[in-house]
């Protein structure tokens, strides 16, 4: 503690180009990148381009034509493919990466051949993968003709053009949907706290669910966002999309979930056997809850990839496909090809916003558990 | 990452010097997108400049990628960071005029036109696409139609029906055609091919003086007759194939070559796609007419070259223009690029027989902008059409079609 020792200024000295370069290249440039978006930069065509533009601080007006603007309705549908995108790439790459590691655990002959097949699409670039899947998934041919080996009619399903969508709902019904979703969560945090004896934080979860709850009833459904209903949905030409995604990422979570099976002691799984514990009930009881955090740290790397895709769709469906397009093709051509700045910034805050949910929590949570080791 | 690192280190270098050397005298940066097929043509007029103008040294600075979308942000670099190449190729009509007129950055060409004599050898219908703000902004170097409808006179001899003459007829035709078992009696392709569509229709359901009107402000999109046109169109998709996200143009175009669909609306390229790369004959493997309801109207779009401010060699770029707009220039590219030339006293024994009835038409038609290439609309109106134009398609609400539409005209400032 005896202030700057030699070991202390060289180490400043050698983070200091990095933090200075952070700073300017990372958080100076999200902090213009909020600001534009609070602007009219680009609103007037005359002055997007202009030497010296004339930009006019609107505050959150850009946001609000984002979610409640009559011309921004594939914004709004973007928003809901990407969850829905996020939702199925994530389950896909967790399932069928736990799969795969659980066969590979077994030994089986060629193990080391078996893992680099299956993680050999990771090395390729998501450009690369689209342009393959695109000739695969083209309606006419690649996927659809495969029954035909086996003698039944070619299939006929529109892979990457459907123009159909299940699931919609209104997107006047968002502030609803959200504020019952919420509501019935604390509802179920505040059983928890109660069960676990802890009578504040159950009465606080409890009031604010309620006051929630009687909002959604009695002020939600009289909420108009949108003059028109506008019904949003999960449109069927993402699955295409989402199977070249988890065809690529799988062999990722496949390796993170192969060294957690392999660390877990020798020892466990025979004590678990002496026991009496079946086969499904080591996994169950055992293994799993092993694998939880290796779980979530993958659920973490493909929620911020998957949330900020834009290669991949951009190969596969082409930039105007509005039915398969996601909040990063429009921040694109927002900003580029009508020249919209304000408004592109905008959506490509919101983008930080989302991915933002993901890692801080994340972020938080290890940086904890380091002080706590420490 | 030390390897992309230096490769970085070097690129900017090598910007440097592009720029460093731009400066000295005797230099023409020539920024376009033509490269592949359209390669050829560029070097055409090249060789031409080089002939004239000996100790010039050319730069040939072509971002690839279709239609112009990697090279129009590249442009946007330059022209934003200050070093706006000498000349650059952009869509004629208002994708220049709306995006870097309004933004004082192009320099007015009118005395230009005017020692040359253009403003007699381009029909007036150009001149004024041309036209805003009391200047002249580019010089035309070719024209392509946009307005053709492509069918397989063979197949539709053996169907039993004609090329249809109206939109009524069409649908009529479609009928018959779908009762004879033809599943998708049009194709359309990806999205910009269908909002090429939609121009057909509204320009033959409106007429050319009503679709001037609609851009220039007289008519609103919200007017009944607009709305009617977007109805129009709504039911002509109904007759249009179901996968046509995934197709691009030319395999829209495949399937009249092969007989699936009877009929295809596309630009004038696509008779150079069918000579060139199916070699098919014209009026024999392929058929074409205007598209309905647009008989002696020509719905153009031009690629053209305008001159930025603050040009570092605006000398040679003149030269460069003029050399474009000369009969001499019109006539050495467009039998290449498969277009046609601006100018109405082009050497028509040049060029092959689609083109000259392409050319006969252009000195007789009514000449109209095209939308979907830039011609009539800035390019935030057409990026943004294409959401309403999947939009409509998937809910046939043609009131609330027209409606987003005008609201996206007011924006880009159409008809102000």
């Amino acid at each position: 503690m005896k202030g700057l020792s030699r070991d202390r200024l060289w180490s400043i000295a050698v983070l200091l180009p990095s933090v200075v370069l952070l700073a300017v290249f990372v958080y100076g440039f999200i902090a213009r990148t909020v600001y534009v978006s609070m602007t009219d930069w680009g609103n007037d065509p005359a002055q997007a381009l202009a030497v010296n533009p004339i930009i006019r601080w609107v505050g959150f007006a850009n946001y609000q034509e984002l979610f409640t603007g009559f011309l921004q309705g594939r914004f709004r549908q973007e928003l809901v493919s990407t969850i829905f995108f996020t939702l199925f790439f994530i389950l896909g790459c967790l399932a069928l990466g736990l799969g795969l590691a659980l066969v590979l655990d077994r030994n089986p002959r060629g193990e080391g051949l078996w893992r680099t097949i299956f993680l050999f699409p990771m090395s390729l670039s998501f450009i690369v993968t689209g342009t393959i899947w695109r000739w695969m998934l083209q309606p006419q041919g690649g996927v659809n003709q495969f029954p035909q080996a086996l003698g039944l009619p070619a299939g006929n399903f529109s892979w990457l053009s459907s123009t159909e969508g299940i699931w919609k709902f209104d997107w006047n019904a968002l502030p609803l949907i959200t504020a019952s979703v919420v509501g019935l969560v604390l509802i179920l945090l505040a059983v928890r706290a109660a069960r676990a004896g802890d009578r504040t934080r159950a009465i606080v979860s409890g009031v604010c669910a309620a006051l929630l709850l009687g909002w959604a009833l009695l002020v939600g459904p009289n909420v108009r966002l949108l003059p028109a209903p506008e019904l949003h949905g999960f449109n069927l030409a993402l699955i295409g999309i989402i199977i070249a995604a988890v065809w690529q990422m799988s062999g990722y979570t496949m390796a993170l979930y192969l060294a957690g099976l392999r660390g877990i002691p020798e020892e466990l799984r025979e004590a678990a056997k002496v026991d009496g514990a079946s086969d499904f009930g080591m996994y169950r009881h055992v293994i799993f809850p092993l694998l939880a955090p290796i779980t979530l740290s993958a659920m973490i790397i493909l929620g911020h990839i998957s949330l900020k895709i834009f290669d991949l769709v951009y190969a596969m469906a082409g930039p105007d496909n509005t039915y398969t397009s996601v909040p990063a093709l429009n921040m694109y051509l927002t900003s580029f090809r009508q020249n919209q700045f304000a408004l592109g910034a905008a959506i490509g805050t919101i983008l930080l916003i989302l991915v933002a949910f993901v890692i801080v929590p994340y972020l938080s949570s290890s940086f904890r558990s380091e002080e706590g080791h420490a | 990452m030390k390897r992309s690192s230096v490769k970085k280190a070097l690129l900017i270098a090598a910007a440097l010097t592009v720029t460093g050397t731009a400066s000295a005298a005797g230099k023409l940066e020539i920024f376009s997108w033509w490269s592949g097929d359209e390669g050829p043509a560029l070097e055409a007029l090249v060789k031409l400049y080089k002939q004239k103008y000996p100790s010039v040294t050319v730069d040939n600075a072509t971002v690839s990628g279709g239609a112009g979308t990697n090279a129009k942000a590249v442009l946007k670099t330059r022209m934003l960071g200050g070093t706006p190449p000498d000349s650059f190729q952009v869509h004629a009509g208002q994708e220049l005029i709306g995006t870097w007129v309004v933004a004082n950055r192009m320099e007015d060409l009118s005395s230009l036109f005017k020692s040359e004599g253009w403003n007699k050898v381009f029909p007036q219908d150009v001149i004024t696409l041309l036209s805003a703000k009391g200047g002249i902004w580019s010089v035309p170097v070719n024209v392509h139609r946009s307005n053709v409808m492509w069918y397989n006179p063979a197949k539709l001899k053996a169907w039993g029906v004609t090329a249809p003459k109206t939109w009524a007829e069409f649908l009529t035709t479609c009928n018959t055609l779908k009762a004879k078992g033809v599943a998708a009696p049009l194709v359309v392709g990806e999205n910009w091919t269908q909002q090429h569509l939609w121009e057909s229709v509204m320009i033959g359901t409106l007429g050319p003086q009503g679709w001037q009107n609609l851009w220039s402000g007289k008519t609103k999109f919200t007017d009944p007759k607009v709305v009617q046109g977007f109805t129009t169109f709504g039911k002509v998709m109904d007759c249009a194939n179901k996968d046509a996200s995934g197709l691009s143009w030319q395999q829209a175009s495949d399937r009249i070559a092969d007989g699936t669909s009877a009929f295809n609306i596309m630009g004038d390229w696509a008779a150079g796609y069918f000579t060139t790369t199916k070699k098919l004959q014209p009026n024999a493997g392929f058929g074409w007419a205007a598209s309905p309801g647009t008989n002696g109207t020509f719905v153009m779009l031009a690629d053209s070259f305008g001159l930025p401010k603050g040009a570092k060699d605006r000398a040679e770029s003149l030269n460069w223009l003029r050399l474009l707009g000369s009969k001499q220039g019109q006539d050495a590219f467009n039998p290449l690029k498969g277009s046609i030339a601006a100018r109405t006293d082009s050497d028509l024994s040049k060029y092959n027989t689609y083109s000259r009835s392409a050319a006969a038409d252009w000195k007789r038609n009514k000449i109209v902008g095209s939308m979907v290439h830039g011609a009539v609309a800035p390019e935030s109106f057409t990026s943004a059409f294409g959401a309403i134009i999947d939009q409509f398609v998937a809910s046939k609400n043609a009131q609330g079609a027209a409606a987003a539409a005008q609201q996206l005209a007011t924006r880009a400032g159409i008809g102000q």
